[in-house]
């Protein structure tokens, strides 16, 4: 299959063959397969330094990956005669602090792809962005700089940020990781809700209970290796391999799941 | 709670026992014991401390009077360097002089600017079209940063025109003011290259994330965020470039120095060169004190609180 498909269901959104990334000597992703299918959320977990925040940088094409290919939409976007910019602008970004840009407003944050690289008009822009920041409770910080938010309400900004562009697919690195215990649950209701809208997700997080209760497909990396991949209730429930099943049972030892 | 003779009295239908409710919504804070006690202490300790400030300069100003006045050249020296006479008759010339610094230095601070900025820029450029540029840039700021001023200039203002070319200016004042500038540029282009690399990469894969260019994260989320933390050090240059703007008098354009120099070789009295330098730092210290300001802002909203 080659070729943008749009939005045929039977595409998968985002897929993965044999990539390999590596950093100086050390392997970070060695063969790695994935396939998301339109409307779902993928999980990805494993302990810190298992690859999954670089299997999203390869995605979105921040890193170049080794070996292997990526496609987005049945699209190969690794073919190096493909345009990155383009290619980006099709997938949303959540990062782990947040990265607002901190000389700007809120609404600016958001405003900015949407006006300089897809060329909306700068009232439709604003318009667009309003809505959505009354829709995650921010309309009141629209014009705050992001060093007067709280944790919670600048990652709600920065998923604002990354949906004002309408993509096809959000990738989310840890995006709870750098909050007070407080603030996750605000944070991880918007995605659910985003779930619920049927928004295309690969989500990388450390909160287990979460992604048992969103994921529809849930891959446990080690070693920069996929190493066990199925439904939330395969890898949790009954994980196959011994390496699954002790990292479970420190997560729950330490009363995250 | 005592009530005054008017509430006593009673203030008709309606009237709301004000004293009362007032005095429940007031937070009732009284200072305990122990606060007054610190507040005292601490008043005492910062009287002393005026006090120890006060005398010690004191000292030191006699102290350094005493030194200056009893030493054996000092008579001479008031003569030569100090004379109320000289200094009247050089003021004005000086202050004529000054003008023609003033506009040196908005000319040449405004082209250093833009310039450096160029330079800077083009040292960040990636991709192989641009390396003669990316060269070109390195090149310039590291010879341009260590060629000490006066030989640029003297090399420009006297080198230049002895080569006699058609068309090219032999003005001292703008062949002085573009030596400045060369030297200027290359300084701020680094304060403006430290800057783009002080900003996070984080910034950046934000940026591209969203999906701009090269070109468009640089122009709305780098350049903006290195030029605002680099102002403090980018003042502290101009500052420099102002009291420079002096050693273009050695073309022989007529600026502060060279109208002191001017009045000195008629008279032998140095007293004009003292007139000529009190001014120059007279016009620097609203610029050091504004530079000053905006890093204490800056420091401000940076970090919050403390005490040490």
């Amino acid at each position: 299959m080659s070729g943008p498909v749009g939005t045929d269901s039977s595409v998968p959104v985002l897929r993965m063959e044999a990539v390999r990334k590596t950093f100086g000597g050390s392997v970070v992703l060695r063969d790695v397969d994935l396939e998301v299918a339109p409307h779902t959320v993928t999980a990805l977990i494993g302990a810190s330094g298992s690859g999954k925040s670089t299997l999203l940088r390869c995605a979105n094409l921040l890193e170049e990956i080794d070996d292997g290919a990526i496609w987005l939409d049945g699209e190969e976007i690794t073919d190096p005669r493909v345009d990155q910019d383009a290619v980006r602008r099709r997938i949303g970004v959540v990062f782990q602090s947040y990265n607002l840009f901190p000389h700007m407003t809120v609404l600016e944050n958001i405003t900015l792809a949407p006006r300089r690289v897809h060329g909306a008009d700068p009232a439709e822009a604003r318009a667009r962005a309003r809505e959505l920041l009354d829709r995650l409770g921010l309309g009141a910080k629209a014009d705050e700089y992001p060093d007067r938010l709280s944790g919670g309400q600048q990652q709600r900004a920065a998923i604002v940020r990354a949906l004002a562009v309408r993509p096809r697919l959000l990738l989310l690195d840890e995006v709870t990781a750098a909050l007070d215990p407080e603030l996750v649950g605000e944070v991880l209701g918007v995605v659910r809700d985003l779930k619920d809208e049927g928004m295309t997700m690969v989500l990388a997080t450390h909160e287990m209970g979460f992604a048992r209760d969103v994921a529809d497909q849930v891959c446990f990396l080690d070693g920069g290796v996929v190493l066990e991949r199925g439904t939330a209730e395969e890898v949790f429930g009954e994980p196959r391999q011994e390496r699954t099943r002790r990292f479970l049972r420190r997560i729950v030892e330490a009363g995250r799941l | 709670m005592t009530l005054t003779p008017k509430e006593s009295g009673g203030d008709g239908p309606g009237g709301e026992p004000a004293g009362e409710d007032a005095h429940d919504t007031y937070d009732a804070y009284v200072p305990s014991r122990r606060r007054i006690e610190r507040e005292r202490h601490q008043r005492s300790r910062a009287r002393r401390a005026t006090a120890v400030a006060a005398l010690s300069t004191l000292v030191t100003a006699v102290v350094l009077y005493l030194v200056v006045v009893n030493a054996p050249g000092w008579p001479r020296t008031k003569e030569t360097f100090f004379d109320a006479g000289y200094a009247r008759e050089a003021l004005p010339k000086v202050l004529e002089g000054l003008w023609l610094n003033v506009r040196l230095l908005l000319v040449c601070g405004a082209a250093v600017l833009v310039l450096g900025m160029l330079i800077a820029v083009a040292r960040t450029l990636r991709g192989p079209v641009f390396f003669p540029l990316r060269a070109l840039a390195a090149a310039y700021t590291d010879f341009f940063r260590g060629l000490p001023l006066i030989i640029n200039l003297m090399i420009v203002v006297l080198g230049v025109p002895a080569l006699r070319l058609q068309g090219i200016t032999v003005d001292p004042v703008l062949l002085g003011g573009t030596a400045l500038t060369l030297t200027y540029s290359a300084y701020v282009a680094e304060v403006f290259r430290a800057g783009i690399e002080s900003v996070h990469p984080s910034q950046r894969a934000a940026a591209r994330s969203l999906g701009l260019s090269n070109r468009q994260t640089l122009r709305y989320v780098v350049l903006p965020q290195a030029v605002r933390r680099q102002v403090p050090p980018l003042l502290n240059d101009l500052v420099s470039l102002q009291k420079d703007t002096g050693l273009v008098s050695i073309g022989g354009a007529v600026d502060a120095v060279r109208a002191a120099d001017i009045i000195v070789g008629r008279s032998l009295n140095y007293t004009p060169y003292v007139v000529a330098g009190l001014v120059f730092v007279a016009l620097t210290i609203p610029m050091t004190r504004f530079t000053d300001w905006v890093t204490a802002r800056m420091d401000r909203r940076r970090a919050q609180g403390g005490v040490v």
